[in-house]
């Protein structure tokens, strides 16, 4: 057995983990991003996994079509619940979304076609790593190509200032919807992956602790940056891999290390590869 | 392209409380309004009914041929209403580039680095690092990099709200050079000052509320002449001796 064989054999779970991560950090970095601290991304990915479990289980849907109209249902949610939260913004956006993110907990748990709290088990396993990595190319790639579009602009301009971007013809409105939308769909891809690569869901996966762990990831590598809560991502997926008695502890180290982000790197660790530019002097 | 501003028996009320009264006035392409007045006459109220933040109680405001009153603030934003604020409001931890472009926002393509150049020339700021961030700029640069941003978005309206808060007599000075030069282009503006040097330096027409109402209107020497305007507002050290062929002599005493 070669090296690489051996090393997948033995890591592939781990792999798989990063990689569904890295798609949930996306979808959270692309609100944080238009300034939104919307946290329902644990959610939208609960929902999805679920979707995509009943249509393949239930309904002996094909796995694409599964994962399709697993994220079209987070997208949509997504999207409804941009209306209800459209006057909300920061702390309160956060809370009412938290908000949302529970309800569809409760509500998992609590309706037989998942389950409830047992959660569902023989999800066909028919998700590997490469499919998991060929949709996280796929979502960086796009990512990438609307980096270079003028809605990016858009996005950076609402998350400074609003009013002033109001001001000079962005429809901020339009930009929060896209950007809860989009992050619905990012959310929904990494939840439907993660139901078919484990195949195995209880409510409990989609929880607050995992919204916590999400935010996290995006805070210590930089809010505004899609590649450092990628890095976050994975950074945070391997820690308790290689100090092993960090993982009975998870939700502690999150909390201590979000403390410690906020306290002594407030930018994130992603202000480390950037350019000294970005950063603003302190006697501005 | 250039157009006219024209507010109709403009009405704003913040609850109960009136804020702008039957307000109309006219801002022609290639002419400097000044909008002056003591502190809560209206001033800023009325640069927000026209940019679509305070919604009117009553009246129209139209540019052109087109209704602006009801429209949402990006839309108003981009039929070529721009602004700058009392209180900056730059993009402080973008840089001076992307906050020239956030101002050709609504404009079709990006903006070329020539664009930007010139952005800045036209607003008294040569000189200007584009990849600084704009927070970090000293204060009357972080103004003027405002006007820049205004005119990236070609507008035929440009509000200037307080430009010359905070700035040296100096400054203040090459402020009327590029505010004159600006309106030699055709745009039409409309400033609110305090500092009434600048306005009568600056502006061909002037405005002043009070309470929410026009109480006078005319050229600046007119306005300063007026015991109106200076029983509300300027107060007695403005007033112009009877003998003064002109408003230059009182000019000179500040």
């Amino acid at each position: 057995m070669t090296f690489f064989a051996q090393f997948y054999a033995q890591h592939s779970r781990l792999l798989d983990e990063i990689g569904i991560n890295a798609l949930l950090a996306l979808s959270l970095s692309v609100s944080l991003q238009a300034g939104q601290l919307a946290l329902a991304q644990a959610g939208f990915a609960g929902i999805a996994a679920y979707v995509s479990a009943i249509a393949s289980m239930q309904y002996r849907w094909p796995l694409f079509a599964s994962i399709l109209l697993a994220v079209a249902c987070s997208t949509l949610v997504a999207a409804l619940l941009a209306y209800p939260v459209r006057r909300l913004r920061g702390i309160f956006l956060a809370i009412a979304t938290v908000g949302f993110g529970e309800i569809v907990r409760v509500i998992v748990n609590n309706v037989s076609i998942t389950g409830g709290a047992e959660g569902l088990s023989g999800i066909p396993n028919n998700v590997n790593t490469g499919i998991i990595y060929s949709g996280l190319a796929l979502v960086a790639l796009a990512l990438f190509g609307l980096s270079r579009t003028k809605f990016a602009l858009a996005v950076a301009l609402t998350r400074e200032d609003e009013a002033a971007a109001r001001g000079v013809g962005v429809d901020t409105g339009m930009v929060r919807f896209a950007s809860l939308a989009l992050g619905g769909a990012i959310a929904g891809l990494a939840g439907a992956l993660y139901a078919h690569a484990f195949y195995f869901l209880t409510p409990a996966d989609f929880g607050f602790p995992r919204m916590e762990e999400i935010l996290v990831w995006c805070v210590i590598g930089g809010v505004t940056s899609p590649i450092g809560a990628v890095a976050g991502a994975a950074f945070l997926s391997i820690l308790p891999e290689i100090i092993r008695g960090l993982a009975d502890f998870r939700e502690i180290t999150n909390g201590v290390i979000l403390l410690a982000v906020i306290l002594f790197a407030p930018s994130g660790l992603s202000v480390l590869w950037r350019s000294r530019r970005a950063t603003v002097p302190r006697d501005a | 392209m250039p157009e006219t501003l024209l507010l109709d028996r403009v009405g704003v009320r913040y609850g109960g409380v009136i804020a702008l009264n039957a307000v109309s006035l006219t801002v022609a392409p290639g002419i400097t309004l000044g909008l002056i007045g003591p502190n809560g006459a209206g001033k800023t109220t009325l640069i927000n009914a026209v940019t679509g933040i305070a919604p009117l109680a009553s009246g129209t405001i139209t540019l052109g041929k087109h209704r602006l009153d009801g429209l949402p603030p990006h839309r108003i934003a981009r039929a070529g209403i721009a602004r700058t604020y009392q209180n900056i409001r730059l993009f402080g931890a973008l840089d001076v580039r992307t906050n020239l472009a956030a101002g050709a926002f609504a404009q079709p393509g990006g903006l070329s680095n020539d664009t930007a150049r010139t952005l800045l020339e036209r607003a008294g700021l040569p000189d200007l690092d584009l990849d600084a961030p704009a927070a970090a700029l000293p204060y009357g640069d972080q103004r003027r990099l405002e006007i820049a941003r205004a005119l990236a978005a070609r507008p035929s309206i440009l509000m200037l709200d307080e430009p010359a808060a905070g700035m040296n007599p100096a400054e203040t000075a090459r402020l009327v050079e590029t505010i004159r030069a600006i309106a030699g282009t055709g745009v039409a503006i409309l400033l609110i000052e305090h500092d009434m040097t600048l306005v009568r330096a600056a502006c061909d027409h002037v405005v002043v509320l009070n309470f929410g109402e026009v109480l006078a209107r005319g050229t600046p020497a007119e306005i300063a002449r007026d015991p109106a305007v200076i029983e509300a507002y300027l107060g007695s050290e403005h007033v112009i001796p009877s003998k003064a062929p002109s408003g230059a002599s009182s000019r000179d005493r500040h």
